[in-house]
């Protein structure tokens, strides 16, 4: 079992989240993380889905997902070739004692203070999987009172973009 | 219904229209329809679509839904049809403007009807459906997310034929896609060629003919010990068109464990889902056979061809040891078995069969030989009781100059037998050969191998209630009743001869024949009995 990222474009249609999700439920699988927004390309949006399952279910998984007649095409994105981020919202207990060393830690995440209150900060934070979750254990002995985490968007490094093919049908009736 | 072009015929059940609708498009490989009001009548479709989509059969379902601006408040006869079909369609739309119809319409034709068949529904509102619109019909579908792979990959045809070649203990595995591609005169061409033996599974029986000498007949669960074993003992699956389901590998592990696999599917999905693949080709079947006999006949004239004597000596030996068989019973009931495989010799290979599901769906696919594609109906994969009358219908319908026999269980005819009065009404001649052993006769079987006899719930009382005649009579059909091996082939000829109204026969069956062979369930095929407590031998060092 290994964590896999998925990048899909799909058509931007209604229904077409309850579609993928569904199929996960129904096929047995698990959704770590999904994230769904706009591209470049209007009408077409693009989910980023993390998984975690071996490789003979992930290229079942993909070959699922491509029947769905919503989506247009699947790109697996690896953390060697790709650059995946989450975003982390995080109140955090700081009253007047213990702020500076939290403003401390924020600052050492590259993360920031986006709203102070006399006995708690909320920071944000981007980064990877493994630095939010690095920054929430040296968090933690202040007092974590909420979180709130977005899925993982991922693209892919270099010039070329996943959809630069898929996204004209013509070429696909070639 | 206003228009003269469209043929409409008015069911008692939307379930009735579903199976009708896959029983035209099983028999005729055109797309069937079938339409339902909103709520509750689109929830009874969803048994057939199904069931249309495990066994890939194209049908388009149209379904009526309450007002665009009524969509989420619970409205009277509100169904979320759209997201209850959602994982068992191949495709579904919620239509809410008049001008989407047309497109939507366009679009579901041709996602049923290409790449692995299967059922597309449309729900329309009922302001789309009563506004007034331009119609424009759509000159061509554009789905850029829908592009099914038909043509075969080259190299891998090359491939193929290679390893068919060198095999030495091959087989063709034979599924339902070859009868969906219409390729049985393809797979004939390359069977002939090659003298490789053939199996047919419960969906593809027809795709090859059962009196040619190289079938080796149904594998599975309640398959011949000579297809079991000719899957079991194989080096190469050359599988067409199948997917390696459970009641064809039973315990999946020890399916056919030295056997290289070739999978020709046009669903890249259902390559290496069950069984890891040696030679995956996605392709129309029948384009992928087209390709392969000039492959192999390449490698034939290259001198390469391993010996099959061996194989054939093995294979006739199970074929001679262990053909399919029944027991008479000795008290003067009438046998089920034999009851169908008189019908199969009197009607002949050129009608269609529709049978539900259990004890009589396996006796009618053993022991009537099917020599003809989209002649042979079933609910295979969802295993729909209440199948057969309604698909029997779709069928006679569609192909209205052959004969179409039902062959029903006491059980699964309640479930569905009110289209009689469809078929009554609307001159559609089906002819129901009722095997009637007042049970649920599998779950029986079940009950008396693996649970003790203890016969929970099983028992219909169905030689008492209700009187099968009477019900036949009510509805305007002939009914008639059989209840001993003398009268069963007069029986079956009067219906033959009976061609302006439906028949309902009900041959009153011995109600503890049980169907072998058997395979039980989770265990491996090599554990395969043909008779109560009787395990065929396998080791036969000849070869």
């Amino acid at each position: 079992m290994a964590r896999h990222t998925l990048s899909v474009l799909v058509q931007d249609q209604p229904g077409v989240l309850a579609r993928i999700s569904a199929l996960f439920s129904r096929r047995g699988y698990n959704i770590e993380s999904l994230a769904v927004g706009v591209t470049e390309t209007p009408g077409v949006s693009r989910m980023t889905i993390v998984v975690e399952v071996d490789q003979i279910a992930l290229e079942q998984i993909t070959k699922q997902l491509n029947k769905l007649i919503n989506v247009l095409k699947i790109v697996e994105l690896d953390d060697e070739t790709a650059i995946a981020r989450e975003l982390m919202l995080i109140k955090v207990r700081a009253d007047v004692n213990a702020r500076s060393a939290v403003l401390q830690i924020v600052e050492l995440f590259r993360a920031k203070v986006v709203d102070v209150g006399t006995d708690a900060v909320t920071v944000e934070a981007t980064g990877s999987h493994d630095k939010l979750e690095a920054l929430l254990e040296v968090l933690a002995p202040h007092g974590i009172k909420e979180i709130v985490q977005s899925g993982v968007v991922a693209l892919g490094r270099g010039g070329r973009g996943i959809g630069d093919r898929a996204l004209r049908s013509a070429d696909k009736n070639a | 219904m206003d228009s003269k072009s469209v043929r409409h015929i008015l069911v008692r059940h939307e379930q009735g229209a579903g199976h009708a609708a896959e029983g035209y498009a099983a028999a005729t490989g055109r797309v069937g329809v079938c339409m339902a009001t909103s709520g509750p009548g689109a929830t009874n479709l969803v048994t057939p679509i199904a069931d249309a989509h495990m066994d890939s059969v194209p049908i388009v379902a149209i379904t009526g839904q309450v007002g665009s601006s009524s969509i989420g408040t619970d409205a009277f006869q509100e169904a979320d049809i759209r997201g209850i079909t959602m994982p068992i369609t191949k495709h579904n739309y919620l239509v809410t403007r008049a001008e989407d119809i047309p497109g939507a319409i366009k679009e579901a034709f041709h996602i049923a009807s290409t790449g692995r068949p299967g059922p597309v529904l449309v729900d329309i509102t009922k302001d789309a459906l009563q506004s007034k619109t331009e119609f424009q019909w759509p000159t061509n579908v554009d789905l850029p997310g829908y592009k099914p792979t038909t043509k075969p990959h080259g190299r891998q045809i090359k491939e193929a034929a290679r390893l068919i070649v060198e095999s030495h203990r091959p087989v063709f595995y034979v599924g339902g896609g070859v009868i969906r591609s219409r390729a049985a005169a393809e797979l004939r061409q390359l069977a002939e060629l090659t003298g490789i033996p053939v199996v047919t599974t419960l969906m593809a029986r027809g795709a090859f003919p059962d009196s040619h000498p190289q079938h080796m007949g149904m594998p599975g669960m309640h398959g011949s010990v000579g297809a079991v074993g000719a899957l079991q003992q194989s080096d190469l699956l050359i599988t067409l068109g199948a997917r390696f389901d459970d009641r064809v590998t039973g315990k999946l592990d020890s399916f056919a464990p030295r056997a290289k696999v070739i999978h020709i599917d046009i669903d890249p999905a259902e390559i290496g889902k069950n069984r890891e693949v040696d030679i995956p080709i996605v392709s129309d079947v029948r384009e992928a056979l087209l390709q392969l006999v000039p492959a192999v006949t390449a490698e034939f004239d290259a001198g390469r061809r391993a010996d099959l004597t061996g194989w054939w000596r093995t294979l006739n030996h199970w074929r001679e040891t262990y053909p399919l068989g029944y027991e008479t019973p000795n008290d003067g009931t009438l046998s089920p078995q034999y009851v169908i495989e008189r019908l199969g010799k009197i009607v002949g290979p050129d009608a269609i069969y529709a049978s539900g599901v259990g004890q009589h769906q396996m006796w009618a696919a053993q022991f009537i030989g099917y020599e003809k594609p989209n002649t042979w109906l079933n609910s295979g994969g969802l295993g729909t009781m209440g199948y057969s009358v309604p698909a029997a219908m779709g069928a006679k319908v569609g192909m209205p100059d052959k004969t179409v026999w039902a062959i029903d269980g006491d059980g699964c005819f309640q479930m569905t037998n009110q289209e009689l009065a469809t078929c009554t009404i609307n001159n559609i001649p089906i002819k129901v050969a009722l095997i009637n052993n007042s049970s649920l006769g599998m779950v029986r079987q079940w009950q008396s191998l693996f649970y003790n006899e203890r016969y929970s719930n099983t028992d219909l009382h169905s030689h008492s209630f209700p009187d099968f005649v009477k019900l036949a009579d009510a509805y305007g059909a002939l009914g008639l009743r059989c209840d001993n091996a003398a009268d069963v082939d007069a029986t079956i000829e009067k219906a033959m001869g009976t061609n302006d109204v439906p028949v309902v026969v009900d041959f009153r069956v011995h109600r503890d024949a049980m169907v072998w062979p058997m395979v039980a369930a989770g265990t491996s095929n090599d554990e395969i009995k043909f008779a109560r407590d009787l395990a065929p031998k396998w080791d036969r060092g000849d070869d």
